[in-house]
């Protein structure tokens, strides 16, 4: 019970801080709106519903992305994570935290941005709000794990992209699918496997991330 | 409480910090000298456990847990107050009596006041007696101290003064310093790094 105790000390700090700084958030969702704009208006009028689908998911992966790379930033800023890492709690508390808080902000982001999407391109299916919440629990395990990587590193802002954009490949073939099949049971399968694997990966490994 | 044997450590090519012995016995004071780029800072982070060494034997006869570290940084929130900092802490490190100790230890460093204000509008030596605070919070047994009197006024240097010279002899305290005057009352020993 004391892992989930230490859990819930560290999320709620991280969303005391956003709360407090307003950082991430309001940029993830002027972003994934400004996306959204640009999108209709460069799509062809009468484009398919395939087309605008992916769109969707190349918003998501981007504004996971923003997200992301802030969220090391209060820790990177004061070096804090030593002190974190010093603290006797599991060292993989830490990033469970990070991760939760910020699975809340990408969340709080679709819940704006979601209906927005609706409102310019088509309606969404259960299945593709089903994948987007499954694609959201991996996107933000494996990218807090990039991030506390990259934080450690000059070209962090670099690092971050290059390592996530290739392990995202997975979520968007799971997500793409799951909201343009007929029967998306095995994408969504696909997807809640990748969270998973890499999830149990993310939390077995994330010790040796933050040692030198 | 402390044993190294030809301890180094490396970054990629560049070495800095290379065959070091040390023997730090438990209730010893131990001060670390040297000049910049010595490897003071390395050498402590290794102690208290953030790093490991490239080569050499290292051991530290005590959990992360009794491990008070201060660092160049004060290691705590800018945007959170010095309450819910030392609160935050407290939690990870399971302090009992939590409120009670962070209450005594945010009024002997004349931090009560100030104590629902966040650390960004702190001064840099009032971040300086907060990093104090969440060192001696848990009351560690090894105390890992970079530079302590940095940023220092001369009450807050004096208020260190009082608060190291209570734990001489009952904590092990390891400290690097460029003012090794300061501390050499309470010295029992002293490592002087190339």
């Amino acid at each position: 019970m004391t892992y989930f105790a230490d859990v819930g000390a560290l999320a709620r700090k991280d969303l005391l801080l956003e709360l407090r700084a307003r950082d991430t958030l309001p940029a993830m969702l002027l972003f994934v709106v400004a996306t959204f704009v640009v999108f209709h208006f460069s799509l062809p009028a009468h484009s398919s519903q395939l087309a605008s689908s992916g769109l969707l998911w190349v918003a998501i992966i981007f504004t996971a992305l923003l997200g992301l790379g802030r969220a090391f930033v209060p820790e990177r800023e004061q070096r804090v994570l030593d002190g974190l890492v010093l603290a006797p709690c599991d060292r993989s508390a830490i990033w469970l935290a990070k991760s939760i808080a910020t699975l809340a902000f990408l969340g709080a982001a679709e819940l704006v941005a979601l209906p927005v999407f609706a409102l310019f391109f088509h309606g969404l299916s259960g299945a593709t709000v089903a994948g987007v919440v499954l694609a959201d629990v991996g996107i933000c395990a494996v990218g807090t794990f990039l991030g506390a990587m990259a934080v450690a590193t000059r070209a962090r802002d670099l690092l971050l992209p290059l390592l996530f954009l290739p392990l995202a490949i997975p979520i968007v073939v799971g997500g793409v699918g799951a909201s343009v099949v007929g029967s998306p049971g095995r994408y969504l399968a696909f997807l809640a496997l990748y969270d998973v694997l890499f999830g149990l990966l993310c939390w077995a490994t994330f010790e040796y991330v933050v040692t030198e | 409480m402390i044993r190294a044997r030809k301890v180094g450590k490396r970054f990629g090519d560049k070495r800095v910090l290379r065959g070091v012995d040390l023997d730090v016995a438990r209730g010893a004071f131990a001060v670390v000298t040297g000049p910049n780029g010595s490897g003071k800072t390395t050498l402590l982070r290794l102690c208290a456990g953030l790093a490991l060494p490239s080569e050499g034997e290292l051991e530290v006869e005590v959990p992360r847990a009794a491990v008070g570290y201060l660092a160049h940084e004060p290691l705590v929130y800018r945007e959170l107050t010095a309450l819910e900092n030392l609160d935050l802490y407290g939690r990870l490190y399971r302090v009992t009596e939590r409120r009670e100790r962070i209450g005594m230890l945010l009024e002997r460093f004349g931090l009560w006041d100030v104590r629902h204000d966040r650390v960004v509008s702190y001064s840099r030596g009032m971040t300086q007696r907060l990093a104090l605070c969440r060192v001696l919070l848990h009351e560690p047994e090894l105390l890992v101290l970079d530079e302590p009197y940095t940023a220092l006024d001369e009450a807050g240097a004096d208020l260190l003064d009082a608060q190291l010279t209570e734990l001489h002899g009952e904590r092990t305290v390891l400290v690097s310093t460029h003012d090794p005057d300061r501390v050499a009352p309470l010295a029992t020993q002293q490592l002087a790094l190339a």
